[in-house]
């Protein structure tokens, strides 16, 4: 059977691109796990998977992943009759993983590009901590995909906040690890107001404070808007999610304080200055957020410095 | 100083056409949001952060071009990004600090 999941993870309609990246491998796997330890005979590997009704063993060493046997290791094992002997002679030990915190577009991605019909899953301290199958990922997906269309069903009927005079609005979606598409909103109203001759320093800060709040969409929120209001004298950028929320604001807004994990920091985010720069360039600045219902971070910058100084 | 001559001073290896524009200093960080914040417009961003995310940054920093240091790769999306937004990418075996120095006596830096 192909693992391959038919799901284009950058080409596919907005909705299930932002679940791929929204749901976690951990929302999905298997986390009652079987084992088996290196001098575990291939026959009782074989009487595990029977009993449990599952086609991979992961074989453990003080807790940590030194293999897998897999229900073809156990078939070949029986047709070449080795069955009697121990499980770290045949296990695969070249191992592929992933880690629960990633979003299952990643796991779709490793099926499709491995062939391997499961994964096992560690967590940051690197211990097994799950088995994640295909058909664990496309479960997982129809549920949220269920609840997601009945969501989207009840939103059709709200209408948008109105504008006033002189105003106008620009909005962003904005998904969670989505860096293909990370800074678009950002860089769209950077050019924007460059060609209505913002002025170039005035520019910039509204850069950054676009820029860090719209990273935090997509490195820490389940996703959410960038919504910009620009209105004459002045541009408010506000960033609002559905959580998770941050649990110490006053932390969040430290320098050098971040809950960001190992991947997001290897790609140069995550060094806990986004809301700090943020704030630094703003003229106004507010942030809310209750943990789990999300964040609504508002700062606005004035367009005319000289102007409002007077 | 123009693109070209930093190209020729620094043996750098351009990875695809750019537009050979004026630039005028230079940061070096592997941190997006340190460079989003402190990195002067019209530069060289040196670095080792060869994706997507890095043109964006530098495209809202005001950023000309970027030096991959120590050899380091860049994906295929960042250079077709780059192309867009019209920010040069370079290569070169040798490390940021070694790059750094070079660049600072270029722009006679104290």
């Amino acid at each position: 059977m192909n693992p391959g999941i038919p799901i284009n993870t950058t080409n596919s309609p907005s909705v299930i691109l932002e679940l791929i990246h929204r749901i976690k491998v951990k929302d999905v796997m298997t986390s009652q796990l079987r084992t088996a330890e290196r001098t575990t005979t291939m026959k009782e590997i074989q009487r595990i998977m029977r009993e449990n009704k599952i086609s991979g063993v992961p074989i453990l060493e003080d807790y940590r992943l030194v293999g897998m046997i897999s229900v073809d290791d156990i078939i070949r094992a029986l047709d070449q009759g080795y069955i009697d002997s121990n499980a770290e002679l045949h296990m695969s030990k070249k191992l592929i993983v992933l880690e629960d915190d990633m979003p299952i577009s990643f796991g779709i991605t490793y099926f499709e590009k491995y062939k391997f019909g499961r994964f096992p899953v560690i967590n940051k301290e690197k211990e097994l901590v799950g088995i994640v199958t295909s058909r664990d990922i496309t479960l997982g997906l129809l549920v949220e995909l269920n609840k997601t269309i009945e969501e989207m069903e009840h939103q059709i009927q709200t209408t948008a906040q109105p504008l006033r005079e002189g105003q106008e609005r620009k909005e962003y979606f904005v998904r969670q690890y989505d860096y293909e598409q990370a800074g678009r909103a950002s860089t769209e109203i950077k050019k924007y107001l460059n060609e209505k001759g913002v002025d170039k320093k005035i520019l910039r800060s509204i850069a950054v404070a676009s820029y860090e709040l719209e990273m935090n969409l997509v490195n820490h929120s389940v996703g959410g808007f960038m919504i910009f209001t620009i209105q004459p004298d002045r541009i408010t950028i506000e960033a609002v999610d559905k959580g998770p929320g941050i649990p110490d604001l006053e932390k969040a807004l430290t320098e050098g304080f971040s809950t960001a994990n190992d991947w997001i920091r290897s790609l140069g985010f995550g060094a806990g200055m986004g809301l700090p720069n943020t704030k630094r360039v703003c003229d106004e600045f507010e942030i809310h957020s209750e943990v789990p219902h999300g964040t609504h971070v508002k700062g606005v910058i004035y367009l005319k410095k000289e102007e409002s100084a007077l | 100083m123009k693109l070209s001559q930093l190209e020729k001073e620094l043996e750098l290896r351009p990875l695809q056409v750019y537009k050979d524009e004026e630039w005028e200093s230079a940061y070096t960080s592997d941190l997006l949001s340190d460079v989003m914040g402190n990195a002067p417009g019209d530069s060289v961003l040196v670095t080792i952060q060869g994706h997507k995310n890095t043109v964006a940054v530098a495209t809202l920093a005001g950023i000309k071009a970027i030096v991959l240091a120590n050899g380091a790769p860049a994906t295929a999306d960042m250079l077709q990004a780059a192309a867009l937004e019209n920010i040069a990418i370079f290569s070169s075996p040798k490390d940021q600090f070694h790059l750094s120095c070079k660049i600072g006596k270029i722009l006679n830096l104290p």
